[in-house]
C-alpha cells in the first residue's frame, strides 16, 4: 500500500497554489478539526463542509473530482467502524442473522456509521489538496513557521530527499528477488520463511546503504561548513493577501461550527 | 490503518495508520499532547547523546525505513507481510533516535500520502513512534539478558522485540478506537491484538533478516543498544514495561467487562454534543464473549510472561552495570 | 619581491585509515594560484584521500596549507570556505530539498546576511548555467545537471581552490564537453582527480601521477599522456599491471 512514492505535488497556476503554505497548512488542519467537531448525523454541517472543500478543489485548478476520487482510499478502514451499526442504541432497522446469533442494526447506528465514513472522506480531501498544491520544500517551511523543531524539520527534509533514491533501490531489490523467485519456482518453490528472510535481507541492505550514504553526506555537509547546528534561510514574509486568506478561512470554518452548535 | 480484519477479507498489513474521523476530538487532542511531549523529549535526548552526524544519519535511515515499508513478502492468498520498522530502528539507533526517525516516517506519510490523518497524527505517532520504540527497546534489552548477546541471541531478541512492538502498537490503536466510541472494546482490542499477534510475526521475521545481514557485514552497527548506554536508558525499559503492563491489564478487562472503559469513553466524548450518552457496548449480544476474551487473554498472557521475567531480571540487576556488548 | 604564496602546499603528508591501511605516504605537492592540476592514478592510489585532506575532513601527519593557512582546527571554518570540494557522487553533495537551498548552504554556514546569500546563489547558479533550476528538487535532475549544481554549491562560498573528484564520471560526451568548457572559464585553482584522460588533457596543463599513496610523477600533461611507457609503468593504461 506504500508503493506510491510519486511526488504528490501537481504544479498548476492556480489560486490555491499561490496561497502561502503556512496559511494552507493551518487552514487544512482547521478544516479537519471542524469536521471532527461536527456531531454525528449533522447533515447540513457536512454539506457545508463538502461545499467548502469542493470550492477549494476548484480553486486549485485540479478539477472537482481530483480529491474526491483519491479520498475513497479511506474506504477499507471504514470497515473497522462497522460495529457501530449494531452497537448504537436506537430503533431497530435491520436484522442480520448469523447462525445462532442475530445482529440488529439500528437507524441511529446507520447514521453514525455514515457520519464516520463521511467525515473521514471529507478530512482526507483536505490533506490531498494540501499535498497536491504545495511543493514539499514549502511544507517544510510552513512547519518551521509553526515552530516544529529545526532538527526534526531537517530530518524530514533529508528523508524526503533520499526517499526517492532509496525507493528506487527498494524497487530494484524487489525486481531482483522476483527474477530469482521465478528461477526457484521451478525448483520446488519458496517457503514463507525463506521469503521473509529475503525481505529482511532487502531491508537490511537498504539500511546499510543508508548508513554509508549518510556518512558521505555528513562529509559533504562538513565540507561546506556544517557545524552541527541546524541553520536555515529565514522565513519569507507573509503577504497581506495571505494573511487575509487565513482570516477568511478561519472565519468560514468557525461559522460552520457556530451554526452547527446553534442549530444542533 | 490499511487493515481489513480477516473476517472481512482483503489484504492484511501491519501498517496501522488511523485516518481522520475515527477518533473523537478529545482522544485526538490528548494523544497529540502525549506525542508532542514524547517526541520533544526524544529530540532533547538525541541532541544530548548523538554527535553532529545525527541529522544526516536519522534522515537517511528514515528514508530507508520508509522505503523498507514498501518491501513485502507474500504469505498466503492476498495477504502479505510488511515492515513497520520501529524495532529495527530502535535496535540500531537506540530508542530516542528511533522515535525521531519513526516520527519523520509517520508524519510525512500522513502529510503527503494521507496515510493516517492529520488530526489523528498524534495518535499514530504515539502508537508507532513512541509505543513501537519503547516496547521494542524494553523487550530487546530484557531478551538480551535472557538469551545473551551473541549473534543468535541478538536475532532472537530482535524477533521478539519486533513482534511485540507490533502487538503493543495495535492494542493501542484498538484502545483509541474504543475510547472514541468508534469500535467496541470487546471487538477492537481482541481483533487488533489477535490479528497483530500473527502479523507481528512478519515484522519479527523481516527484522531478523535485516539484523542478520547487518550483523554479518557491519557488526559495529549493532552497538547502540548494548554496552554502557544501558544504564541511562533504564527508564525506557521501565516505560516499555509499564506500557506492556498497562495493555496486559486493560485488554482482557476491556474486552470482557467494558463498563469502566465505557465510562471513560463517555467522559471523553463530551465534545460530540449530540451523541447518545447511554452509548452501550454490548459484547455478548453482538459477538460471542468467549472468543473475544480468549484472543485478548492470549495477547495479555504473552506480555504478562515477559513482564514477570523482565521485572525479575531487572530488579536483580538494578545497580549492577553489565558490560554487555551488543 | 614577494614570493607568491602557494594556493595548496602539501608537505610530507602521511595518512592511514583506522583499519591500518596506509593511504598516503610522504606526499609533497605545491600548486600555484590559478594552476590546473590533474591527479591521476589507479583506484586505491590515494587520490580521493588526498582531496579529503585539503579541507580537513581527513587529517594526517604532515602539513597541508591553503594560501598559507594551516589546515587545523582553529582555521577550519576559513579553510572550508576557501576549499570547494566537489564529491564524486553528486547525490552525496546535493542533500537539500531544493537546488536553491543546496547552493545557499555554504553561505548560510558562513554566517552571511540574507541579501548576500541571495546574491551569491543567483550568481553561482547563473555561472554554471542552472539559473532556472533554483526551485527544483535535486532528485529530478540529470547527472550532468547535478554536477553543475554541485559546482555551484562551492562557487557560492567564493572558494578559491576547487578540488574535483571524478567530475566527468557518469557523463555522456555532450555533458562532459559542457562541463570541460565550464571549468575552463573558472579562474580558481583546480585540483582534479580523474580517470578521464581526455578531460585531463583538455583541462589541465599539469599532471600528477599517484600510486600506492605516493606521488610518482609530476609534470606536463601533454607530454606524459603520450608517453605510453610511463602510463603503463604507473598502471594507467588498459593492459598495464596485470
Amino acid at each position: 500500500m506504500h508503493a506510491n512514492f510519486i511526488d504528490p505535488f501537481h504544479a498548476r497556476d492556480s489560486l490555491l497554489h499561490h496561497v502561502d503554505p503556512r496559511v494552507k497548512l493551518v487552514l487544512a488542519v482547521a478544516f479537519i478539526l471542524t469536521t471532527a467537531l461536527l456531531p454525528p448525523a449533522a447533515w447540513p454541517g457536512y454539506i457545508l463542509v463538502f461545499a467548502l472543500i469542493l470550492a477549494v478543489a476548484i480553486a486549485s485548478a485540479l478539477g472537482p473530482f481530483f480529491a474526491i476520487k483519491r479520498a475513497f482510499l479511506v474506504l477499507p478502514f471504514v470497515l473497522a467502524a462497522l460495529p457501530v451499526l449494531f452497537t448504537t442504541p436506537g430503533e431497530p432497522w435491520l436484522h442480520v442473522p448469523l447462525g445462532r446469533w442475530a445482529l440488529t442494526a439500528t437507524a441511529a447506528g446507520l447514521a453514525r456509521f455514515a457520519s464516520i465514513a463521511l467525515k473521514s472522506w471529507l478530512s482526507m480531501q483536505a490533506g490531498i489538496l494540501l499535498a497536491a498544491s504545495t511543493p514539499f520544500p514549502q511544507l517544510l517551511m510552513a512547519m518551521r513557521a509553526l515552530r516544529v523543531p529545526r532538527l526534526l524539520v531537517g530530518v524530514f527534509g533529508l528523508m524526503w530527499r533520499y526517499l526517492f533514491v532509496l525507493a528506487d533501490e527498494a524497487l530494484r531489490l524487489m525486481r531482483a528477488r522476483e527474477a530469482r523467485s521465478a528461477a526457484l519456482a521451478g525448483a520446488g518453490g519458496s517457503s514463507v520463511l525463506w521469503r521473509a528472510k529475503v525481505t529482511g535481507y532487502m531491508a537490511g541492505s537498504l539500511f546499510l546503504r543508508g548508513y554509508e550514504r549518510s556518512e558521505r553526506i555528513y562529509d559533504a555537509m562538513l565540507a561546506r561548513g556544517y557545524d552541527g547546528e541546524v541553520r536555515t534561510l529565514p522565513l519569507p514574509p507573509m503577504a497581506r493577501s495571505d494573511k487575509a486568506a487565513l482570516l477568511v478561512g478561519l472565519a468560514i470554518v468557525g461559522s460552520i461550527l457556530a451554526l452547527e452548535i446553534w442549530v444542533g | 490503518m490499511h487493515i481489513a480484519p480477516s473476517t472481512f477479507g482483503g489484504a492484511i498489513e501491519p501498517a496501522m495508520h488511523i485516518p481522520d474521523g475515527f477518533m473523537s476530538p478529545a482522544v485526538s487532542i490528548i494523544l497529540w499532547i502525549a506525542a508532542i511531549a514524547g517526541v520533544g523529549y526524544a529530540l532533547w535526548r538525541v541532541n544530548r547523546e548523538l554527535d553532529e552526524r545525527k541529522m544526516p544519519l536519522m534522515g537517511v535511515l528514515a528514508a530507508a525505513i520508509f522505503a523498507g515499508q514498501m518491501l513485502n513478502f507474500a504469505v498466503t492468498g492476498g495477504t502479505s507481510g510488511h515492515l513497520m520498522g520501529a524495532a529495527l530502528a530502535t535496535i540500531l539507533l537506540g530508542p530516542w533516535a528511533s522515535i525521531v526517525v519513526m516520527t519523520a516516517v509517520v508524519s510525512i506519510q500522513a502529510l503527503l500520502f494521507q496515510d493516517g490523518g492529520l488530526l489523528a497524527l498524534g495518535a499514530n505517532l504515539v502508537n508507532m513512534a513512541l509505543v513501537g520504540s519503547f516496547v521494542s527497546y524494553a523487550v530487546y534489552r530484557i531478551m538480551q539478558r535472557l538469551v545473551g548477546t551473541r549473534r543468535w541471541g541478538a536475532l532472537v531478541s530482535g524477533f521478539v522485540a519486533a513482534w511485540l512492538s507490533i502487538v503493543a502498537a495495535a492494542l493501542f490503536v484498538g484502545l483509541q478506537l474504543a475510547l472514541s466510541g468508534t469500535s467496541p472494546a470487546s471487538l477492537a482490542l481482541p481483533a487488533m491484538g489477535g490479528i497483530h499477534l500473527l502479523i507481528g510475526l512478519g515484522e519479527g521475521l523481516i527484522t531478523v533478516g535485516a539484523l542478520a545481514l547487518i550483523a554479518a557485514t557491519r557488526p559495529d552497527l549493532l552497538g547502540a543498544t548494548g554496552g554502557a548506554r544501558g544504564g541511562s536508558n533504564r527508564g525506557v525499559v521501565l516505560a516499555g514495561l509499564a506500557i506492556a503492563l498497562l495493555l496486559a491489564v486493560i485488554s482482557p478487562i476491556a474486552s470482557g467487562n467494558p463498563d469502566g472503559l465505557e465510562w471513560v469513553a463517555e467522559q471523553l466524548n463530551f465534545l460530540d454534543a449530540a451523541q447518545d450518552p447511554a452509548y452501550n457496548l454490548v459484547p455478548d449480544y453482538v459477538f460471542p464473549g468467549v472468543a473475544n476474551e480468549k484472543a485478548a487473554t492470549i495477547a495479555a498472557g504473552v506480555l504478562g510472561v515477559l513482564i514477570v521475567f523482565g521485572v525479575a531480571l531487572f530488579s536483580g540487576r538494578l545497580g549492577r552495570r553489565k558490560d554487555a556488548v551488543g | 619581491m614577494n614570493e607568491r604564496i602557494a594556493a595548496v602546499e602539501i608537505v610530507d603528508l602521511s595518512f592511514s585509515y583506522p583499519d591500518g591501511h596506509p593511504a598516503l605516504r610522504q606526499v609533497h605537492l605545491t600548486v600555484a594560484p590559478g594552476e590546473r592540476v590533474a591527479l591521476v592514478g589507479p583506484n586505491g592510489a590515494g587520490k580521493s584521500t588526498l582531496l579529503l585532506q585539503l579541507n580537513g575532513i581527513l587529517r594526517g601527519q604532515g602539513h597541508v596549507r591553503i594560501h598559507g593557512l594551516e589546515v587545523a582546527e582553529e582555521n577550519i571554518r576559513r579553510i572550508r570556505a576557501l576549499v570547494g570540494l566537489v564529491f564524486q557522487d553528486p547525490d552525496d553533495q546535493l542533500f537539500s530539498p531544493t537546488v536553491y537551498e543546496d547552493v545557499a548552504f555554504g553561505p548560510i554556514y558562513m554566517g552571511l546576511p540574507l541579501p548576500e546569500i541571495q546574491e551569491r546563489v543567483q550568481r553561482s547558479l547563473a555561472q554554471v548555467g542552472m539559473a532556472d533550476y533554483a526551485q527544483r528538487t535535486p532528485h529530478h535532475l540529470s547527472v550532468g545537471e547535478k554536477k553543475r549544481v554541485a559546482l555551484a554549491t562551492v562557487l557560492s562560498m567564493d572558494a578559491t581552490v576547487l578540488a574535483l573528484d571524478e567530475p566527468s564520471a557518469g557523463l555522456d560526451p555532450r555533458a562532459r564537453g559542457r562541463l570541460i568548457r565550464l571549468l575552463k572559464t573558472l579562474p580558481q585553482t583546480l585540483l582534479v582527480s580523474s580517470h578521464d584522460l581526455h578531460l585531463v588533457e583538455a583541462l589541465c596543463p599539469r599532471m600528477v601521477i599517484m600510486q600506492d599513496g605516493r606521488i610518482v610523477a609530476d609534470g606536463d600533461s601533454a607530454r606524459m599522456l603520450h608517453d605510453e611507457e610511463l602510463l603503463a609503468r604507473h598502471c594507467l593504461s588498459e593492459d598495464s599491471c596485470e
